[in-house]
């Protein structure tokens, strides 16, 4: 069981709607895994699925080697999960939130109290914990969720757009925490964003969605490589000259020849045309043509789908 | 014993919701003491009911106006279920590992528990109407309360299940609770009346429930007490197995 959740041909159809149109996923163990895509690309219905609360119309999955139709209850056991919309009642304190989670999915009683206070310190709600969570501020909302769905030690957590509607200094926080609790648990994480950014910091892999397919999935320092960093196309007279010189500065992060031009991957690239046409001249190369290029996943997006990631459908 | 812990926890839910609310609670008690107390002592003074009402009028709806009282509340807290859906917690209980039955039985208890404390609150309030409380009639009607709520609970998380927003509600409303609650007997004998009417009479629930807690209490109604307590029980695990069936089948909607 090298994968914690795998997908064969996974399907939902509704009527004459695909929301998710065969889609192959391996989501390796203790791997943060991304599922990136517009509103409406079929993110949560897949979700949905792995959580077996829908029926797939064709394909199957498993989760923690469970199968998401024939063993759902195994699968329930193995996985946390944190709706995309709030599922809090107003009138519960967040322990019994907590509480309630542990006794529904068979926590032992008699660890059951240390379990909750174990999340109550890791999600941080201080004397809050006491409190009814109507009186929570969204991201204390977020956070309860989150440890809620980690009280009976899941394999796998399901984060459905973790950071959905929260400002950004708490989005932050958000990730912080995720990547803590991934090193600090025996734990996979798959979440699903419409955020590039969310997708860069956190994941080690990130499967691209759209119309219900996976269009690449791949890590993000590979995606970034296409997608985030700027590229600065130059055609010089003596190339490995420059190359080897080019190397040294700190602001390229990456040197890729391709025959006679050279790719130089850095961040801002437009301040940085003239400091590399003096560099050059300084080291008597001749630049005869230099080209700025800005690639991002609206690009990626516009040429595989035809449609941008904020319209989406 | 898992299955028992879920059915534990989901009713611990509902009573801490019932508690928490006080002003519903506070609601439960004033509406039945108006109908009792304006209505009762008005109609009973204005219209002579001859001598088949030993006690008096407001003695005759007082076990009615507590079946009122069970079936407001057990159908409303069963619809609730649709508040619950619209804030996504249901959510949350659905993907828990617990099965639907255990789940519906729950919520049915847990509800049948908060109809129950109100009925109790009426039970204690009984000299108000003039009416001779003892322990043994205490312990009676309570014990008949149970299934009468749960039946009811039924029937809420029934329609919660095939409806989608609180709009529905008033259809609810007109429906379903006030006929239930007008056709029960609650307010007239069940005797004697046009057979049109009579027919949909026996056909509500609730007639069986509101009279055979009026033999408990009173000691006379319309129907043989086995009958009622027989119908009574078996239209509450009737109910109870519907909707789990109905959450069961209708569970990829609910999410």
């Amino acid at each position: 069981m090298e994968y914690m959740v795998e997908t064969d041909n996974i399907t939902k159809k509704y009527d004459n709607f695909t929301a998710v149109n065969n889609v192959n996923l391996k989501i390796p163990r203790n791997s943060v895994y991304g599922i990136l895509g517009p509103n409406g690309a079929g993110k949560t219905t897949l979700i949905s699925m792995l959580c077996t609360i829908l029926r797939p119309t064709s394909g199957t999955a498993t989760v923690n080697g469970y199968n998401v139709v024939k063993n759902a209850k195994e699968v329930r056991q193995s996985i946390g999960i944190v709706f995309q919309s709030r599922a809090l009642d107003d009138i519960l304190t967040g322990r019994e939130h907590l509480e309630m989670h542990a006794s529904l999915y068979g926590v032992p009683s008699d660890i059951r109290e240390k379990r909750i206070q174990e999340i109550l310190d890791l999600i941080a709600l201080g004397e809050k914990a006491d409190e009814f969570t109507k009186t929570y501020s969204g991201g204390m909302k977020r956070r309860l969720e989150i440890g809620r769905g980690l009280v009976h030690h899941p394999k796998l957590l399901i984060l459905d757009e973790p950071t959905l509607g929260l400002d950004p200094q708490t989005r932050e926080n958000i990730w912080e925490y995720i990547t803590k609790l991934n090193e600090s648990e025996d734990i996979t994480v798959l979440m699903t964003t419409h955020y590039m950014e969310e997708a860069d910091q956190l994941c080690d892999e990130v499967a691209i969605i759209n119309r219900g397919q996976i269009i690449k999935s791949d890590s993000p320092i590979n995606l970034k490589r296409e997608l985030k960093a700027d590229t600065i196309t130059i055609q010089v007279d003596k190339p490995d000259e420059f190359i080897e010189k080019v190397k040294t500065l700190d602001f390229v992060s990456k040197v890729f020849q391709d025959d006679s031009t050279i790719k130089l991957m850095v961040e801002r690239g437009e301040n940085l045309i003239p400091p590399l046409v003096s560099f050059a001249n300084k080291n008597d190369i001749v630049v005869e043509s230099i080209e700025l290029q800005h690639p991002n996943l609206e690009d990626v997006f516009i040429s595989y789908t035809g449609t941008k990631i904020s319209e989406g459908r | 014993m898992a299955e028992i812990e879920g059915i534990y926890t989901i009713w611990l839910r509902e009573s801490k919701r019932f508690i928490r609310y006080r002003s519903r609670i506070l609601t439960s008690v004033v509406t039945p003491l108006l109908w009792l107390l304006i209505f009762g002592t008005g109609l009973g003074s204005a219209v002579r009911f001859g001598g088949n009402l030993p006690g008096g009028y407001q003695a005759f709806i007082y076990p009615g106006i507590i079946g009122q009282t069970i079936l407001f509340t057990a159908i409303f807290s069963g619809v609730s279920v649709i508040i619950d859906r619209q804030y996504g917690f249901l959510k949350e209980i659905l993907v828990a590992p617990i099965t639907r039955p255990s789940l519906v039985f729950g919520k049915a208890i847990g509800i049948s528990t908060a109809a129950v404390i109100q009925g109790i609150i009426l039970l204690f309030l009984s000299f108000l109407v003039g009416v001779h409380m003892t322990p043994i009639i205490f312990i009676a009607s309570l014990l008949l309360m149970i299934p009468i709520s749960v039946g009811l609970a039924g029937v809420g998380l029934l329609i919660a299940s095939f409806t989608d927003s609180m709009e529905g509600f008033n259809l609810i409303m007109s429906f379903v609770v006030l006929p239930m609650f007008l056709l029960s007997g609650a307010l007239f004998p069940v005797t004697g009346l046009p057979t049109l009417l009579q027919g949909a009479v026996y056909l509500d629930p609730l007639t069986y429930g509101v009279d055979a807690l009026r033999q408990i209490i009173l000691g006379y109604g319309a129907i043989p007490l086995s009958i009622s307590v027989t119908v009574i029980v078996v239209f509450a695990a009737v109910l109870v197995f519907l909707s789990a069936l109905a959450f069961n089948m209708k569970e990829q909607e609910l999410m």
